[in-house]
């Protein structure tokens, strides 16, 4: 009884990249920017693969919302094993203005379309941090959700699942359909290797728009401006412990 | 099995240092209009540019300096390159290759190279040479012998030069005499890249030596062959982690199927697979630069002397700003000429002035970097020196530039 999963994929900033705020605060430069993968759907996507690789899962399904270029990203996760992908495509002030819950609806929309069994995601987004589209996700679908998963073990229609949580980690079980995010230490992803970017030209991408998933992607939220944080000041010298304890109760941090 | 380990800790979230991307800086290229720039890759050639751009960083990057001491490359890392399909980019699918374009592996050239010039000669020779000489010249079940293995695991290397013969290649004196279902080689392979870890030797011989270079042929000789004999290693200057070795062949029967191509014929294949090989080693060079370049003009933003950013000084303005145009020169001399190569149009003029540029280049910006570091850029702990001396060899090996030079003066005859 293999399963099928979806894994969303989204095309964020590089990791590498020096992030700038626009000069008239209404976002970050994206323009001619590297992106790439988010690390976290990378590890969601290698889990995917394994599972695969296991005999556990059956059929990958990569999915991507934003506009053409994340058909790249998409690609990438082709060749990194995945069998076919969906695009979501959104556009221009659509796209600035996607917001997590719109997200959510469409990944849970295509899950449902797609009848799978597990919505693999990372735990969030390098670019945003919000930490919040599998959880909503799993709401939206009334599905169980195991969120920062370190380890993923799935046997008859349930998933064994250790999370990591503040005081350490915690092991959970939870019956499929579920939906899981990703942690850093689940795995270590693979790099996509050249035959099989040669293979990844063959298999199919949809496309599709939120409107053919039924769903309304008005954001519900306004940004009103973006700032850097603010300078790092420099310290002081103190010259002894006494000085050191002085100093900081004169900040009243003592 | 190699520690794949990659580190996606907030840390790296907060990392200053710029991953320079493929792409001109501050250029739109989700631009609707068709991009005829020598910059127009196909999605999988740019997919193939970032990954291993990414490897060489993460896999390779670290191995570096260790692998030059020790003079040779990591067994595991070798490994993972072959598993990469990186060892063979544009053999066909049917062969067990990778099965994309030329120009592809000649960018998996200069993402290696940028990281690791040693690594970057292992990629360029079975890319560029070995692979291309089995893949013209072979027979069908030749092809299906070597091209697997060497897409999975067999290094290859390839034997022609000798201590009385470099530039005057053809007049080698390895002779190959045929007797019955056998060819017997004696004589003796100088400078043989990789000779150390190789598994199949392609080997230039002389089947008949009053034919002169009429009478060169090409042979397929495996590293068990009895009387093949690898000899001692050079200490060289450079390249350290590749090993490079006297090959020596004493009354080493070789089956007369290994005969690769037809005889007589074999400096045509050499000259042929030569200027292919050209491009291979301009896109070394290039990446060679670029990798200097890319561990200097950082530092030379944050060095602070008389109160500046020492970039901040006309001076090294200048030199920095001249130096970048030159590459981007090479780049698009090397890019062009393996566009051409693509294309099946002529591209040997091409070729020959990428490598003649792309070397001499290479020694300059590398010893220009090695100034901008100040004294750092004398220190080994700083990777400016390697480059320094990996590129000294760019000048000398595939042709010298005084043959690139003749090569390209004689198309220029023929076209006036």
């Amino acid at each position: 009884m293999a399963i099928r999963i979806l894994v969303g994929v989204k095309r964020a900033i590089d990791y590498a990249v020096k992030v700038q705020v626009k000069t008239d605060k209404t976002g970050v430069v994206t323009e001619g920017v590297k992106h790439s993968m988010n690390p976290f759907d990378e590890i969601a996507v290698e889990e995917a693969i394994r599972l695969k690789e296991k005999k556990v899962a059956q059929e990958i399904i990569a999915v991507s919302c934003g506009p053409t270029q994340c058909q790249e990203t998409l690609r990438t996760a082709l060749a990194l094993g995945a069998d076919r992908a969906i695009h979501v495509e959104i556009n221009g002030k659509d796209y600035e203005t996607l917001q997590p819950l719109a997200i959510s609806k469409l990944i849970a929309a295509v899950a449902k379309k797609e009848s799978v069994d597990l919505v693999l995601l990372g735990k969030q987004a390098i670019d945003d941090d919000c930490n919040q589209t599998g959880q909503m996700v799993a709401g939206l679908l009334s599905w169980p959700q195991a969120l920062f998963a370190s380890k993923v073990d799935i046997k008859d229609k349930k998933a064994e699942v250790m999370r990591e949580i503040d005081g350490g980690s915690e092991t959970i079980r939870v019956k499929l359909p579920a939906v899981i995010t990703t942690d850093l230490r689940l795995n270590q992803p693979r790099f996509a290797n050249l035959p099989s970017i040669q293979k990844a030209k063959k298999k199919p991408m949809a496309k599709m728009s939120p409107s053919d998933l039924g769903v309304d992607i008005k954001p519900h939220q306004e940004y009103l401006s973006y700032e850097e944080p603010p300078k790092r000041q420099g310290g002081g010298r103190v010259s002894s412990v006494d000085e050191l304890i002085s100093k900081l109760k004169e900040k009243g941090l003592v | 099995m190699i520690n794949l380990r990659r580190f996606i800790s907030t840390a790296q979230l907060l990392r200053t240092t710029k991953f320079n991307p493929w792409v001109p800086h501050k250029c739109n290229m989700s631009s609707t209009v068709v991009n005829q720039s020598l910059y127009n890759f196909s999605e999988e050639e740019k997919l193939i540019k970032e990954t291993v751009a990414r490897f060489g960083k993460e896999h390779v990057e670290p191995h570096v300096r260790q692998m030059e001491e020790a003079g040779g490359y990591k067994p595991e890392l070798i490994q993972a390159i072959f598993d990469q399909g990186l060892m063979s980019v544009d053999v066909p699918l049917e062969y067990g290759g990778s099965g994309q374009t030329f120009f592809s592996s000649i960018l998996v050239i200069e993402e290696m190279s940028r990281i690791d010039a040693s690594v970057g000669l292992l990629l360029d020779l079975q890319n560029t040479l070995l692979n291309r000489l089995i893949l013209s010249c072979g027979t069908e079940e030749q092809k299906h012998d070597y091209l697997p293995r060497m897409a999975k695991n067999l290094v290859a290397s390839f034997c022609l030069s000798e201590p009385t013969s470099g530039s005057d290649a053809f007049a080698l004196k390895t002779t190959a005499k045929k007797q019955g279902d056998y060819y017997v080689l004696n004589g003796t392979k100088m400078w043989i890249s990789n000779a150390e870890i190789s598994g199949v030797y392609l080997v230039m011989a002389n089947t008949n030596p009053q034919a002169k270079h009429k009478g060169i042929s090409t042979f397929i000789v495996d590293r068990e062959t009895e009387g093949l004999r690898i000899g001692k290693r050079e200490n060289k200057l450079g390249l350290k982690a590749s090993s490079t070795c006297m090959v020596h062949f004493d009354d080493c029967k070789v089956p007369a199927k290994n005969l690769l191509g037809k005889e007589g014929e074999g400096y045509k294949y050499a000259i042929s697979m030569l200027n292919e090989g050209r491009i291979g080693i301009g896109a070394q060079m290039v990446g060679i630069c670029q990798g200097a370049f890319d561990k200097t003009i950082p530092y030379t933003k944050e060095r602070k002397q008389f109160g500046q950013r020492i970039f901040d000084f006309q001076g090294m303005q200048h030199q920095i700003a001249s130096l970048a145009t030159e590459i981007e020169a090479a780049r698009l001399l090397t890019y062009n000429a393996a566009r051409l190569r693509d294309a099946k149009l002529p591209f040997v003029k091409q070729a020959a002035m990428a490598k003649l540029y792309s070397s001499e280049l290479a020694g300059k910006v590398t010893s220009k970097c090695i100034d901008f570091m100040g004294g750092l850029g004398f220190s080994c702990e700083y990777p400016q020196e390697k480059f320094f001396r990996d590129c000294k060899v760019g000048t000398i090996y595939e042709g010298t530039s005084n043959m690139q030079l003749n090569t390209i003066a004689k198309f220029i005859d023929s076209e006036y």
